[in-house]
């Protein structure tokens, strides 16, 4: 009887899973396995795919160079924004952690950024502000300093992107800001006692207990780089200029697989970044142990 | 309240010797600091939309002798459709994302969150994975499928995918809200003779509505900002977003309309600051839950 009972609801359970196992066959999944197909041939939506084996990632790594900057330059974004990002999320959470006036007003307009910034409005925002007589400039004018434009200039342009991710701290911050509010407050009195001052008390007692969410924000924001796509788009108008300096990898595979409709590469690319997102999130994870401290657990 | 009582000593706060006032005061003054470089630009170009159009760009300050509502007047029907279409259709796609990702979402975070049938822990894992998957390695494929099922220009690869649960992250966070309510609810709704669906829709979605909320609106955030699904899929000016609209508008007026160009990006952030002011309990506890669970 038991059995025809779990039975049920077994069947009862998939009928409220048909809508998200119909998505996970046929829009993850199966797309998935397709592209994984698709990576190894030349196709490009008109004649039937052409199955050319490795020559995808030969390529890539070796007669393409806008590739190769791609690959440089969303490693230097997500390598210096990252860090950046957590650094101030976690001070300005510290800022914000007790006793503190005001505390939802300021939490809400620093997280407003971050639901806005992924906006178009806000890029094209941007695109001003580092422009050559954009607000940026105008400010340096008043203490005589003068540039030219920031999002025109190859060796700034990627800089302005960073900025722009980094204006959406909030929503990290409200992460730690949480975090820091369960750290029990008798560890630090206790610590204050033995004579730890608030430098050494922040990092002997606060940051370790703090470490699962440094992995989440980590990990997430890592992942969440690595996409970036509309403010580099907008802010080059599409071209990843200028010199290739703000290509993004996603904008270079948007201009491989959607303009020059080279699917073959495009999904070569996209498996390309799924491996090197898989071994980062893996070696995140093993060396999880060594430095994520969770409480009681162990 | 003081400013600082002992327990709650501030971070900054080395000692009681040191006048808790003044340190209070200190950290108001940096956050504030702070949240004027953060939000300047934004109001400025909020400010800057109302100005006569010779005043937009040459003034670093916030205030006009002659404000105007001519960039909403040209900026509203500028570029090659006007920007009612775009509104409308924004509203349209979002609405449907909303409601898809509602429904779906709730139904299978119901079943992870409630019931036992085979293979559960394998699917959850899955479930889990595409939340970590980088949506790039779908995009390809997903795009040539919608392309031979004849699915461009319609609004259909924007809207079915929320249909069908795509968003594991907003049933991740149902299956953790749902998991708080206490299980003799459904045993009580049992007794009186419900069955899941009964139960499902009359006994937990009420109590689920904070998390429907949250789901709601960062659904409502996402689809409104979205600009790559719209870029790919919609091609004709009369389908085109509020975003493929704005950015269309940069090609064809470069650097000479910042005016109107403004005036409709603060257009296309108002409904997202308006509900924020709305809900914004409930969206900063959507993201703070997030981390913590």
């Amino acid at each position: 009887m038991k059995n025809t009972r779990t039975g049920r609801e077994g069947l009862t359970a998939y009928l409220f899973l048909s809508p998200w196992l119909l998505g996970i066959v046929l829009l993850t999944i199966g797309p998935m396995l397709y592209s994984a197909y698709l990576a190894f041939t030349s196709y490009d939506l008109l004649s039937a795919p052409r199955w050319i084996g490795l020559d995808n990632f030969r390529r890539m790594f070796t007669a393409d160079p806008r590739y190769l900057s791609s690959v440089k330059v969303t490693l230097l974004y997500v390598g210096v924004s990252v860090p950046l990002l957590l650094v101030v999320s976690m001070i300005l959470a510290l800022l914000l952690n007790k006793g503190i006036k005001f505390l939802s007003g300021y939490r809400a307009l620093f997280y407003l950024p971050s639901l806005m910034g992924a906006s178009v409005a806000i890029a094209v925002l941007w695109r001003q502000i580092f422009g050559s007589t954009g607000l940026v400039n105008q400010v340096l004018a008043l203490f005589g300093i003068t540039h030219g434009s920031w999002v025109g200039s190859p060796g700034t342009a990627l800089w302005t992107i960073v900025t722009l991710n980094l204006w959406a701290f909030g929503a990290t911050m409200i992460i730690f800001l949480a975090g820091l509010r369960q750290v029990p407050a008798e560890l630090h009195e206790a610590a204050a006692v033995d004579g730890a001052g608030p430098i050494r008390r922040f990092f002997s007692v606060t940051l370790p207990l703090m470490t699962p969410l440094i992995f989440f924000n980590l990990l997430l924001d890592t992942i969440h780089a690595f996409q970036a796509f509309t403010g580099a788009f907008v802010v080059s108008r599409g071209s990843g200029g200028p010199a290739d300096s703000t290509l993004f990898y996603t904008l270079y595979l948007y201009q491989q697989g959607f303009a020059e409709l080279k699917m073959g590469y495009a999904s070569a690319m996209a498996w390309a970044l799924v491996v090197v997102l898989g071994l980062f999130t893996g070696f995140l994870f093993l060396t999880a142990k060594r430095w994520v401290y969770y409480g009681d657990e162990r | 309240m003081t400013t600082v009582s002992v327990g709650a000593r501030p971070f900054f706060g080395r000692r009681a010797t040191r006048n808790p006032l003044v340190i209070g005061l200190l950290r108001h003054a940096l956050l504030i600091g702070v949240l004027i470089v953060m939000l300047y630009p934004v109001v400025w170009m909020v400010a800057a939309s109302f100005r006569p159009s010779a005043e937009v760009m040459n003034s670093l300050g916030l205030f006009s002798k002659n404000y105007t509502l001519d960039n909403y007047k040209h900026g509203w029907s500028a570029g090659q459709l006007n920007f009612s279409r775009y509104f409308l259709n924004s509203i349209a796609i979002t609405a449907l994302s909303i409601v898809g990702n509602l429904v779906s979402c709730s139904l299978t975070a119901y079943a992870f969150a409630r019931l036992e049938f085979p293979f559960k822990r394998i699917l959850f894992g899955v479930l889990l994975a595409t939340m970590l998957l980088p949506y790039h390695v779908t995009l390809v494929p997903q795009y040539i499928l919608f392309n031979e099922l004849a699915w461009m220009n319609t609004y259909l690869p924007l809207v079915v995918p929320k249909w069908l649960g795509v968003e594991a992250f907003f049933v991740f966070l149902m299956v953790q809200f749902i998991r708080t309510l206490p299980r003799e609810l459904d045993d009580a709704a049992r007794i009186d003779g419900c069955g899941h669906w009964r139960t499902f829709s009359r006994i937990i979605m009420p109590l689920a509505l904070p998390a429907l909320g949250t789901t709601a609106l960062f659904t409502f955030i996402a689809s409104w900002n979205d600009f790559l699904g719209p870029l790919l899929y919609l091609n004709r000016p009369e389908q085109w977003t509020v975003s493929l609209g704005l950015n269309s508008f940069l090609d064809v007026t470069g650097e000479s309309a910042y005016g109107s160009l403004f005036a409709m990006s603060t257009l296309a952030l108002a409904p997202i600051v308006g509900f924020f002011l709305g809900a914004q309990k409930l969206l900063i506890e959507g993201v703070a839950t997030t981390g913590l669970k």
